[in-house]
């Protein structure tokens, strides 16, 4: 009992795992693969039959891997200035830079039409292209690649740096073997996890790519949605899932071999002083202006106009319940439903994920092998957690179908890699001799906790709290095919306008997604906030 | 520190457990798609007249819908399913998920809409899959509007058509059909012919209707003046039109055998503990009061034939008088192979 009492804690987000993503999935799997109570796998073989899916492979892997360089090598230099120098509007522009992340795929394209294509500003004809593709990918990603290597970079001191100048380090060779060296943790983490998303991309790949571009995922969809064909999107299932374990796997190999220490907590940034660092400075804004804000006021400007000019009706029209429809929800209803599963969605996969992060931490074979599985539900469609909730989850106690409890246990299932992927890299960097000189003098766990641990791993807290909200406000994932209780938040609106025809629904489904942008970046600037007020400096 | 994180945790984990099962016995679970909808009013005088009340699941799309079902079969989320369309009966018919009533409200119902004649599946609404076109962008381009679905292969509709995806949109499959009706499989011109000519003829296929409407459709800022709907979206637009008007922005071509009939069906879920209030509510919903009201919510034609269509429909709706009408045995037979050889025409 003692030993649980001191150890069971560790053992709560595994249990999670076990019992809302391999319970449910397992259970699916068996019923698809064994519909007789016989195993039959010739789900399996019709893979080999055509190159088919080997194709759909090669082509799933190949985007997936160029998005992942363009936007972590789009986003370094950006995470170095907001790493080391101070400029106005500093935390506001990482706020915006995350909205992309909640936005609806349908929606994007809307803003992206405006922009480019044939009657856009920039008459390009992108449509159907690997182009418009990684573009989209960028969109979506550079705020995760930002934030994770920016909020660790900071934590890395300048000391090393100048040290290494003195010795004559300079140009590429200062990048490559200090800065990039030292920071090396965090580029993986966040690779590990734009690869996962541009792997299993959806949206995207059906919206802005056309019909033609199939990822993996649009064919497990394909096969168990459309053709109810559970044998074969299955046996695709469980490929996806194996892949990416063995990928992850190859990941945490990699990561636990570069965890640099951090010495110093303390941050040092200071104003761009030379005309270099302010050109550095002002060149990454810039690409962000261009490249994330310029779609998203497109969307603001395009709820206000309608063909007579400009309009504030789409906003109005949004809290009229014209039809008297037991659809009709007020604004502020979504608002609050969504801020509320995305609250309980933050808080339980903080929990769950600083467990977790801390149990990987300890090093050894056990967390090597728990450490890919944690990345697992990132990598599940959503349609197989879908059906296996609805065949597992059926019975007392675990009956939870139609709970609401479930939308949060969804939404937390993505969520709790985002908070794991961002502390780990620091967490693994605390030298454990550090922790065990503050309790030789004294201290107790709480004050380790406090004193040393939450200074360093506070930023990347901040950035996991940050994106397991945007998780839940952004609906992806599992929760699309989660039976709710009447409880619409406001991606589910927004879908609900788009379903009907009519220039008003139109307007009203984008000023539904202005708000969203608007509650998410007001949410963002709270939860840093947090940094400096209750938790204390870090 | 240790303590209250793990008691924290517990207590989230008891909440999760702790789910309430209530069980209240005048309460009936109906299972439907994303788009049922109904005046608050109507259902409340239905509650109100029978004590029962209603609770709506709803679970995605209509074949998620289904899949969902046939999966929870041993255990149903519900005691009756709304919205169940002839494109996937075959299939639901065939995982006998349902318990046959036969309700005296079907003598308002014109014989063509009860499809299935052991009445495990009750006929709610009818709507017409068709090509809408801008007629704006029609009107300015001089463009002809097509008289048949061989005219779409025509050159002068080139780049011009968008069409969902059979594989994942309900109107997509619709449309699929009204093409195999037209181009049989035992024909010199098949259907698969018909389709690689319209691929020749750059037609724009995406994922679902709101791709297709909201992204391809000149009207909504695309570069298509034909894309595939529904004959009463015409009067929907008008309805929500911005700023309001009183010429439809959009039209429907419904043209003998262009337009496929989707019927809605609603049915008692086996399992059910409420098997007489889940008749009851299959009654209502053949009634005047919800039969009327549809229309307005759910943009779908009555099958109850005493019901008259409120005003917009009856002006701006226009109403095919042969639309392409298939067996739902036939369709289930069909579906799974016609949907493959489409995919590998058309996509690969």
């Amino acid at each position: 009992m003692r030993w649980l009492g001191r150890n069971g804690l560790i053992l709560l987000p595994p249990a999670f795992l076990l019992i809302f993503f391999f319970y449910p999935i397992i259970s699916l799997f068996i019923i698809s693969l064994a519909p007789d109570g016989v195993i039959d796998l010739s789900g399996f073989a019709d893979l080999f039959k055509t190159d088919y899916y080997l194709r759909i492979f090669l082509f799933t892997t190949g985007q997936a891997a160029l998005s992942t360089l363009i936007t972590v090598g789009l986003a370094l230099p950006a995470a170095y200035a907001f790493a080391r120098f101070d400029f106005p509007g500093k935390s506001l522009l990482l706020s915006i830079s995350t909205l992309p992340f909640v936005l609806p795929t349908v929606v994007v394209a809307a803003a992206f039409s405006a922009l480019i294509g044939e009657r856009g500003l920039v008459p390009l004809h992108l449509e159907g292209t690997l182009t418009i593709i990684l573009i989209a990918h960028v969109f979506y990603n550079y705020a995760l690649a930002l934030r994770m290597i920016s909020s660790f970079w900071a934590t890395q001191s300048p000391r090393i740096e100048e040290a290494a100048r003195v010795l004559g380090a300079h140009g590429w060779r200062l990048w490559w073997d200090i800065r990039l060296a030292a920071i090396r943790p965090a580029i993986l983490a966040a690779s590990a996890l734009i690869f996962i998303f541009c792997f299993t991309s959806f949206g995207v790949m059906l919206i802005l790519g056309g019909i033609r571009f199939a990822t993996l995922e649009v064919e497990i969809f394909r096969q168990a949605n459309s053709l109810l064909n559970l044998q074969i999107a299955a046996a695709l299932s469980i490929f996806q899932l194996a892949l990416m374990f063995a990928l992850m796997l190859v990941y945490t190999r990699l990561q636990a071999q570069t965890s640099t220490d951090i010495q110093a907590a303390q941050t040092v940034t200071r104003k761009p002083k030379t005309r270099g660092e302010r050109l550095f400075v002002g060149g990454n804004i810039a690409l962000m202006s261009l490249l994330l804000f310029a779609p998203l006021i497109a969307l603001l400007v395009r709820s206000f106009r309608s063909a007579d000019g400009w309009t504030l009706q789409y906003y109005s029209a949004l809290s009229t319940n014209v039809r008297g429809s037991v659809l009709f929800v007020p604004p502020l209803e979504a608002v609050a439903n969504s801020v509320v599963y995305a609250l309980a969605t933050t808080v339980l996969s903080l929990i769950l994920g600083l467990i977790a992060a801390y149990g990987l931490a300890r090093r050894g074979r056990l967390s090597a092998l728990l450490d890919p599985i944690y990345m697992l539900p990132l990598a599940t469609s959503a349609v197989t957690l879908g059906f296996g909730f609805i065949i597992a989850l059926d019975e007392p106690p675990l009956n939870l179908r139609t709970s609401r409890a479930l939308i949060v246990i969804a939404h937390t299932l993505v969520a709790m890699p985002f908070v794991v992927r961002s502390v780990l890299p620091a967490l693994r960097s605390i030298s454990p001799g550090v922790r065990g000189a503050a309790a030789t003098l004294g201290a107790s766990p709480a004050t380790v906790l406090r004193l040393i641990d939450l200074p360093l791993i506070g930023r990347g807290l901040i950035v996991g709290a940050t994106f397991a909200f945007t998780v839940s406000m952004g609906e992806f994932g599992a929760s699309l095919f989660v039976a709710r209780p009447d409880t619409p938040t406001m991606p589910l609106v927004i879908y609900r306008l788009l379903g009907q025809p009519g220039a008003i629904n139109y307007g009203q489904a984008l000023a539904m997604s202005v708000i969203l942008m608007g509650v998410c970046a007001i949410s963002f600037l709270l939860i840093e906030r947090a940094r400096t007020l209750g938790i204390g400096e870090f | 520190m240790t303590k209250v994180i793990w008691f924290t945790g517990l207590l989230i984990l008891l909440g999760v457990f702790a789910v309430s099962a209530q069980e209240n016995v005048l309460t009936l679970t109906v299972v439907a798609h994303d788009s049922f909808t109904y005046s608050e009013e109507v259902m409340d005088q239905f509650e109100a007249e029978t004590g029962i009340t209603i609770e709506v699941l709803r679970l995605g799309d209509a074949g998620a819908m289904i899949n969902q079902l046939i999966l929870s079969r041993e255990n149903p989320l519900g005691d009756v399913v709304f919205g169940v369309d002839n494109t996937f009966l075959g299939r639901a018919l065939d995982e006998d998920l349902f318990v046959a009533y036969e309700s005296p409200a079907l003598e308002t119902v014109d014989e063509a809409f009860i499809v299935d004649p052991d009445h495990f599946v009750t006929p709610v609404d009818y709507g017409d899959v068709c090509l809408n076109y801008d007629v704006a962008y029609v009107e300015e381009n001089d463009i002809a509007l097509p008289e048949s679905l061989a005219d779409l292969t025509n050159p002068e509709y080139s780049g011009l058509i968008a069409v969902e995806n059979p594989a994942t949109s309900s109107p997509g499959l619709a449309f699929l059909l009204a093409t195999i009706a037209a181009f049989p499989e035992d024909a010199d011109y098949t259907y698969l012919d018909f389709w690689t000519d319209l691929v020749a003829n750059d037609v724009a296929i995406t994922e679902g209707w709101t791709d297709a409407y909201y992204g391809e459709f000149t009207r909504y800022g695309g570069t298509r003046p034909f894309v595939v709907s529904y004959a009463s979206s015409p009067p929907v637009e008008v309805l929500f039109a911005d700023p309001p008007t009183d010429i439809a922005p959009t039209g429907a071509i419904v043209a003998d055998g262009m337009c496929f009939r989707q019927i809605e069906f609603a049915g008692i879920l086996q399992g059910t503990d409420n098997p007489e209030a889940a008749q009851q509510f299959i009654d209502f919903l053949l009634s005047r009061e919800f039969q009327e009201d549809m229309p307005l919510q759910m943009f779908v034609f009555p099958v109850n034939g005493e019901v008259e269509l409120p005003e917009i429909f009856t002006t701006y709706a226009a109403i095919p008088e042969n639309p392409v009408i298939l067996d739902p045995a036939d369709i289930d037979a069909g579906r799974e192979d016609w949907i493959q050889a489409w995919t590998e025409t058309v996509l690969r």
